[in-house]
This record gives C-alpha cells, sequence and structure tokens, in this order.
C-alpha cells in the first residue's frame, strides 16, 4: 500500500536545487497539482526535465515563469515563448536532448545502466562533446544515464495498492520516469480498487507517494 | 488546389499498402486526408500512439504529437515514448514525413535552429529522420523566394543524409548517390522555374508532370 501524501507534506519533500522529472507531453499527461505545489513552496534552482517547456502558465512553464528553474533539459521548447526570454537573459540554462534520447537516457537510469549509444545525433551539434562508440561497422553516440532526485508522474489511474496505468496519451514519458529517480510522487487524474494485474504499467514498488485530493 | 494540398495529396501517393507512417507538423499533418482508408496506412504519433486518428470532438485526453486533440483507430494502442521511440529508431516506421528549414542535395536537413534567432528544438524529428526506412520532406519549394534546397545547409543539420524525396508544390526531387534527380514537375510549372527557385545541382533526366497533376 503507497502512502497518500497531504499537500503540505509534499511541500516538505522539495528542496533548492532539486533534479526533479515532470511526466507529460505538451502538458497532455502533466501532473498539474505537483507542479502548483512546487510553485507554492518557493524552492528555487531547480533543474526540470521535461519532454517539452510546456506552455506559458501551463506545465512546466508555470515553474519557469515563477523563476524556479536554473535548468530545463527537454526536446523541445517551441511552444513556450517565456524560455527563449529567459535563455537570451541567462536566467535559465536549456539543454536541448532528441526526444528518443532523452526518454532513453531516463530508462538507463531507472534500469542501472550507465548509458545508451544511439545513432540520433550523429554528425550533428548534439555529438559535441560526446564519445562515438564503433559497434558492428556502425557509429554511435554514448549519452549518459538521466536520474532525478524526485519524479513528478501524472496521467495516472491508480489503485489502492499504488499500481498505475496510465490513461489514453497521458502515459508518455510517465512510466519510464518513475523508475528513475529517488522519490516518485503521482498525481493520479482517477482512483480505482484495483488493476488487473495484466493492465498495470508502473508497478506499485516504484510509486513512493500518491497526492491526496484535498 | 492550393500549395499546401498539392504537396500533401502528392506524398499521399507514395505511402504503401499496410505502411507505419509517422507525419510530422504542418503540411505532412495533411497527408492524412489524401490516403484512402482502404490502403490499410497506420499512423504513429510519437507522444504514444500506434493507429492515429482525425479529433472526432470527443470528450477525451488523446492528442496529438503536436499537442492537438485527436483520436485513436480501431486495432488502435497507446505506447509510452520508450516504446514509440524503439518504432522509430528500430527501423519500425516505414515512412516519415516531415519539413525542413533547408535540404541539400546530398539529403541532410536542417529543421530545428536557426543560431541566434530561434531554438524550437529538435523534439522526435532527429531520431525520426535517422530510424525510419523512407524519409520524405514535404514543404514549400522556397521560403518566399528564399532557397531551402541547397548544395549544402547552412543552418546546424538534423542529420546527415537522411532524406530520400523531396515534395514541393512544384516538383518531386529524389535524393540518390550520383546527386539530387529532378523526378516530376507540377503542370503550372516549367522546368526553368523549377531550376531557378532550386539552389542545388539537379539531374535532369526523364523529367514527368507531378504524379496525381496530370
Amino acid at each position: 500500500m503507497r502512502k497518500r501524501i497531504h499537500h503540505e507534506d509534499f511541500k516538505k519533500l522539495l528542496k533548492d536545487g532539486m533534479t526533479i522529472h515532470v511526466g507529460g507531453f505538451l502538458t497532455n499527461g502533466s501532473p498539474e497539482k505537483l507542479i502548483d505545489l512546487v510553485v507554492e513552496s518557493k524552492v528555487k534552482d531547480l533543474t526540470i526535465i521535461c519532454n517539452d517547456g510546456g506552455y506559458q502558465g501551463n506545465g512546466v512553464g508555470k515553474m519557469i515563469s515563477a523563476g524556479q528553474v536554473k535548468k530545463l533539459i527537454a526536446s523541445h521548447i517551441g511552444t513556450n515563448p517565456d524560455i527563449a526570454q529567459l535563455m537570451n537573459t541567462n536566467a535559465l540554462e536549456v539543454e536541448l536532448v532528441p526526444q528518443g534520447t532523452l526518454v532513453e537516457r531516463i530508462r538507463a537510469y531507472g534500469a542501472g545502466l550507465g548509458g545508451v549509444l544511439t545513432p540520433t545525433g550523429l554528425n550533428t551539434l548534439v555529438q559535441d562533446g560526446k564519445q562515438v562508440i564503433h559497434v558492428d561497422g556502425n557509429d554511435y553516440l554514448l549519452e549518459t544515464a538521466l536520474g532525478a532526485d524526485m519524479a513528478l508522474i501524472g496521467g495516472a489511474v491508480a489503485d489502492a495498492y499504488g499500481n498505475l496505468r496510465y490513461k489514453e496519451t497521458m502515459r508518455n514519458f510517465n512510466p519510464t520516469m518513475a523508475t528513475a529517480a529517488q522519490v516518485v510522487v503521482v498525481e493520479p487524474v482517477q482512483d480505482c480498487t484495483e488493476i488487473d494485474p495484466e493492465h498495470v504499467i508502473t508497478p506499485h514498488p516504484f510509486v513512493d507517494y500518491i497526492l491526496r485530493g484535498e | 488546389m492550393d500549395d499546401k494540398n498539392i504537396i500533401a495529396s502528392r506524398v499521399a501517393l507514395e505511402l504503401k499498402e499496410g505502411d507505419l507512417v509517422n507525419l510530422g507538423i504542418g503540411i505532412p499533418t495533411l497527408v492524412a486526408h489524401y490516403v484512402p482508408h482502404e490502403k490499410g496506412v497506420v499512423f504513429q504519433s510519437e507522444n504514444g500512439i500506434i493507429g492515429l486518428g482525425p479529433d472526432l470532438g470527443e470528450a477525451n485526453d488523446i492528442v496529438n504529437a503536436g499537442g492537438m486533440k485527436a483520436s485513436i483507430v480501431k486495432g488502435g494502442a497507446y505506447i509510452d515514448t520508450a516504446t514509440s521511440f524503439s518504432f522509430i529508431r528500430g527501423r519500425h516506421i516505414d515512412v516519415t514525413v516531415l519539413g525542413a528549414l533547408e535540404v541539400d542535395k546530398e539529403g541532410s536537413l536542417a529543421s530545428w535552429i536557426i543560431p541566434g534567432k530561434m531554438v524550437p528544438g529538435m523534439g522526435g524529428a532527429m531520431d525520426l529522420v535517422t530510424g525510419a526506412k523512407k524519409v520524405i520532406i514535404a514543404m514549400r519549394h522556397t521560403n518566399r523566394g528564399v532557397h531551402k534546397i541547397l548544395e549544402k545547409c547552412t543552418l546546424p543539420l538534423t542529420a546527415h543524409r537522411q532524406a530520400n524525396l523531396i515534395v514541393t508544390e512544384m516538383a518531386v526531387m529524389e535524393v540518390r548517390d550520383d546527386g539530387l534527380h529532378l523526378l516530376e514537375i507540377h503542370p503550372n510549372h516549367t522546368l526553368e522555374e523549377v531550376l531557378e527557385a532550386t539552389h542545388a545541382t539537379l539531374v535532369v533526366n526523364d523529367v514527368k508532370p507531378m504524379k496525381g497533376m496530370e
């Protein structure tokens, strides 16, 4: 049985300088309430790992606009004009990672691997500073594992044990991020008594806390 | 028919029965309108759908890779991002169709950054062009008169030598080992116009009228 956590107790888990995975794809499956609580907590100097930069006033965009984010690691930032502005004044550092590479780096961390070898990004700016490794006649970039202090998971249907399945396209990065952080907090979109074991996507041992509806 | 629909309808003729296809945002999205249902083409959306369908106006949380409302077809599946990019990088996608800022005669393309001006990020594009079996660039021939089809790309690359076919409102061109071959010209345009709008050496042998536009 996973621990249900109150809003105020969740805020106590947050610290300045944390690295946080945030699930969701252009805010579909984004843990919006957990993000609001991070904003309320006023923690700062965060490194946020998310597929994208969300929108102004939505998704991780809320933490970015609040000036809480020191570094964003994402595959796409074009939907949030705040980001380009903050980058221009050096108020925000952005590391752009190809989407497939980003998810594999997270998956690698969760699976106890040091990194992955991918052909994506060869002969582009993405290759800069990275090792090229030859395997069976092909070149690959060595992309290192990417873990976090905390993962904020959205889009989930949670059962009483803390098992998760995900609603429609809200699955995206969520199940992978749930494997790759010291503390995993879930904001369910729906609760149920029990998920059929054949349908569980994230088994409950990956989950530390489930946010209570308040 | 406007330029966008000329391009989209011509690209649709490239898709074969049962192909698994990823369509990018913008003109590529329109391609789906021109693919007859009987062809059994299946669309993949990198945010997590096998069997992407159009927005049917239903209340749900299904979005496409542009974050817009969508649907899932019968027999479809929701997948997480890691599985989605296993499809993409693992050579399980038959065709990817996407736009570009620049393409060159060797099939290198640029689409994710204009240094000092615009940094939207690569999203899934680098993985798609690296892993798909066939890469089709669907775009306007020029950017309001400024050349986009070049001897060599000037912007940072999305990928090196990965594009196979370029479809514009004026022409269809194929990247081959011996150069960029001009295959078809839209009946509204002359060879001279195409050559003038192209800043790359074109191999001109047996040019036909654009398929579907004769």
